[in-house]
């Protein structure tokens, strides 16, 4: 210890080696983000009759380094709405913080939070349209699941661009290749979602959670469902892929002439 | 004895604070634009104005949703955009065609409230020009067509470079497949490369003149564009959505198109 | 010189340094997909060629011919599919003509990996190889790089993931033709709606081990062209021209030979082509 606070506490170069201090980068342009560290793979969402169901694996991945397993990418918002995130999750944690403070603040005037989920989604999109207009994206993709003000089921997507679209399905990421076909040959267009039950709309979200833990390398088998219905919010954190079938494996063998 | 920023030098230990924290110079590698895809067109008649657009929105080989219309009533009275006698069509990148028709409906809303009377279409025209010139250096990424009907009741239809700079027409496509359609525009609309059979001989052939076209061919004609561009287009398909604007208001008529 | 020769390389990469684009090349932006059942084999494939966003062909064919039970579904760079499996469907004729035997799918697939193996990539060929000879029955995917797979339900090209994504869902073991037939065109529409660079029809073949192949080429149309509803034909005359000049029947003498030819042992002669003595 010695009386120069700022160096208590600090690595010292001989024991440690000189600190790389590059990305504080005084000079220079300013740096963003220009590409996501930790993150979240897909998203997946559709709607039933009376209501909206969303789920996420439980998964944030360092690359290819499958680095935090119990990561929870679903979030509640005034009890009515529910934001699935996909894409960075230190942008979704700020993002979170920012729904949070909304909802306090909505919280405290006099006619209570009243903000659905068509309002929310309004507003995170305008969030992602500015920053990305200002070359300092927040690297997500998300979904936003609730109802809109005529009490319809509502399902729409946005992302780090500023890009919005709706559809009575939807998935980001990798999930936008291989569930989307999946929920799109269970609930065609033509059948309405007056007729899909909420069992049905969970078992198809459980189906293809299951095919995206097959084929996507960034994804696992631990995941978090949220049902919204008018009654409110069934949200599950902590569910295991069931049913998996694996046993076409034992029958490979090699690549080309291998028999045995 | 320890050493920081700014002390003298000489000492044995060290504590990284006087490393340089200039950076090599980095490139911004990420994209603010996006091509969703899609195509437009517009028709004027002597009385009427058609807008139509397919409802595809894209995303590199992917459907986002079979259902994102790309036609909009400008400057209605509530969010169904009942009261409007405008109409705007965009295509090219979806975050910034959406700012751009919710500017502009702000600017037709707030001539009306400011001046108690409705922004004639012409004038609607000249500040949406503005408007596109306003972004020059960081462009709204989209085509613009612009429809209503002007001082006399006759269609008026402008269309715009994603910069601002405009022109009055009588038909134009804009978009993914506008150069398989323009083409077509000009054969049936203007009758170009069409000639009067007799009319002379050599140079003294007469062209086939153009003459507004009845409402019903014009909407025959939309269609048709659109069923050859999906043929031929792999970014145009699954709903066409036509507005026709005529004295006695907005109509909205939807046709389903090829899904593949 | 021994070797390959890299001059055209160097020469293609300064002048693309210099601006000079590459030639853009039909690609078959597809679907394909195989899937094995108790008696045979399955693959099918779309019929959509594009270039670019454009579509160059609505209904091109992209199950290839190797030998009478060995066939090929490509994606990729449409020549290089087609070139590929040519020269590779010649060489397992000779092959087979030479050894006297009826020619194997792993020999197919060898030769296809050894060949695309040597071009690094550049022969952009993804293949679908399936067939069925006296070993049994086989389904390989070969990569343009020159990997291969062994599976018992194989997809490929931009559609590979909506196509997996119902083998994923739906694929059981032991499937007879008629589930495999179902299952494969299946997968190929959910390329064809799922994916921009997959559309039109289904083609489909089926190989089994004691039946002839069946090539089912447009098993499926799910997308038939649209009606229009306006007359587009001119009326005569419509398009200018400046002159004219009609060339009477008798006239053409003067422009071309016409020889007449009767019997079979007449054969129509030309001049003779000089060449090298």
């Amino acid at each position: 210890m010695n009386h120069f606070p700022e160096a208590w506490g600090r690595p010292r170069d001989d024991v440690y080696g000189a600190y790389n201090s590059t990305y504080l980068q005084t000079s220079g342009p300013k740096a963003h983000t220009t590409s996501p560290a930790v993150t979240g793979t897909s998203v997946l969402g559709v709607k039933f009759k009376g209501g909206v169901v969303l789920a996420t694996d439980n998964l944030a991945s360092y690359g290819s380094l499958a680095r935090f397993t119990d990561v929870k990418r679903l979030r509640v918002f005034g009890g009515k709405a529910v934001v699935g995130f996909g894409g960075d999750v230190s942008d979704m944690q700020y993002i979170d913080r920012l729904l949070e403070s909304i909802d306090i603040r909505e919280n405290y005037s006099s006619h209570g939070n009243m903000l659905n989920a068509k309002n929310l989604h309004t507003y995170l999109a305008k969030v992602f349209y500015k920053r990305r207009s200002e070359f300092n994206p927040l690297w997500n993709h998300i979904l936003v699941a609730g109802f809109d003000a005529d009490d319809q089921p509502f399902l729409s997507s946005a992302d780090l661009l500023g890009t919005t679209f709706s559809s009575p399905h939807l998935a980001t990421g990798f999930g936008a290749h291989l569930a989307v076909p999946i929920l799109r040959r269970k609930f065609p267009d033509e059948r309405g979602i007056e007729t899909i039950s909420r069992e049905e709309a969970i078992e198809a979200l459980k189906e293809c959670l299951k095919v995206l833990f097959y084929r996507d390398a960034r994804s696992l088998d631990k995941y978090s469902i949220a049902v919204i219905t008018q009654e409110g919010i069934d949200l599950r954190e902590d569910e295991q892929i069931e049913g998996q079938s694996w046993a076409f494996a034992e029958t490979i063998r090699g690549y080309g002439s291998q028999t045995s | 004895m320890t050493s920081l920023m700014g002390h003298p030098s000489g000492q044995t230990v060290g504590y990284s604070f006087s490393q340089p924290t200039a950076a090599p110079v980095k490139e911004h590698s990420f994209y603010p634009y996006t091509d969703n895809g899609g195509s437009t067109l517009g028709i004027t008649g002597s009385d009427f104005a058609i807008l139509a657009g397919d409802t595809r929105s894209t995303s590199g080989y992917s459907i986002n949703s079979r259902m994102v219309p790309k036609v909009f009533k400008i400057g209605g009275d509530d969010e169904t955009g009942k009261g409007a006698h405008i109409l705007l069509s965009v295509v090219g990148f979806a975050a910034d065609g959406n700012a751009l028709k919710e500017r502009l409906d702000a600017v037709v809303k707030m001539y009306k409230y400011q001046h108690g009377k409705s922004m004639s279409v012409t004038a609607c025209a000249q500040r949406l020009s503005t408007i596109l010139y306003g972004k020059r250096f960081f462009p709204y990424y989209v085509h613009v067509i612009l429809a209503g009907l002007d001082e006399e009741g006759k269609g008026a239809l402008y269309s715009y470079d994603p910069v601002g700079s405009y022109e009055r027409e009588e038909c134009r496509a804009a978009g993914a497949a506008s150069s398989l359609i323009m083409p077509f525009l000009d054969n049936q609309v203007k009758f170009k490369n069409q000639y009067v059979p007799g009319s002379g001989e050599g140079h003294a052939l007469q062209p086939k003149k153009a003459e507004p076209l009845p409402r019903e061919t014009v909407e025959q004609l939309v269609r048709d564009a659109f069923t050859s561009a999906v043929e031929r287009h792999i970014e145009v398909g699954d709903n066409l959505q036509m507005m026709i604007i005529t004295r006695d208001g907005i109509e909205e008529i939807f046709h389903p198109l090829k899904k593949d | 010189m021994p070797g390959f020769d890299f001059s055209n390389y160097n020469r293609n990469a300064a002048l693309h340094a210099r601006g000079v684009p590459l030639p853009k090349a039909t690609s078959t932006g597809t679907t394909i997909v195989g899937c094995i059942y108790d008696n045979g084999v399955v693959i099918a494939a779309d019929t959509r060629a594009t270039s670019g966003p454009i579509v160059a062909d609505k209904n091109c064919e992209k199950l290839h011919y190797i030998s009478p039970k060995i066939w090929c579904a490509g994606a990729g760079t449409a020549a290089d599919t087609e070139f590929t499996t040519a020269l590779i469907s010649s060489n397992v004729e000779l092959h087979s003509l030479s050894t006297g035997r009826d020619p194997r799918v792993i020999t197919c697939m060898t030769m296809l990996k050894q060949h695309l193996f040597r071009y690094q990539g550049h022969i952009g060929a993804y293949l679908v190889v399936a067939g069925a000879d006296p070993t049994g029955v086989s389904l390989f995917t070969v990569h343009a790089h020159g990997s291969t797979d062994k599976l018992p339900y194989v997809t490929m090209g931009s559609g590979s993931l909506a196509a997996m994504s119902v083998f994923e869902t739906m694929w059981r073991p032991n499937l007879d033709r008629e589930g495999a037939v179902a299952l494969c065109s299946e997968a190929i529409k959910a390329g064809i709606f799922n994916d921009l660079g997959s559309g039109s029809n289904v083609d489909v073949c089926v190989i089994s081990k004691d039946k002839p192949t069946e090539l089912l080429r447009n098993y499926m149309r799910p997308n038939e062209r649209g009606h229009k509803e306006r007359n587009y034909r001119f009326p005569k005359g419509t398009t200018a021209w400046l002159n004219q000049k009609i060339i009477s029947k008798e006239d053409m003498k003067n422009y071309v030979t016409i020889e007449n030819l009767s019997g079979s042992d007449e054969l129509a002669t030309g001049e003779k082509m000089e060449v090298d003595s």
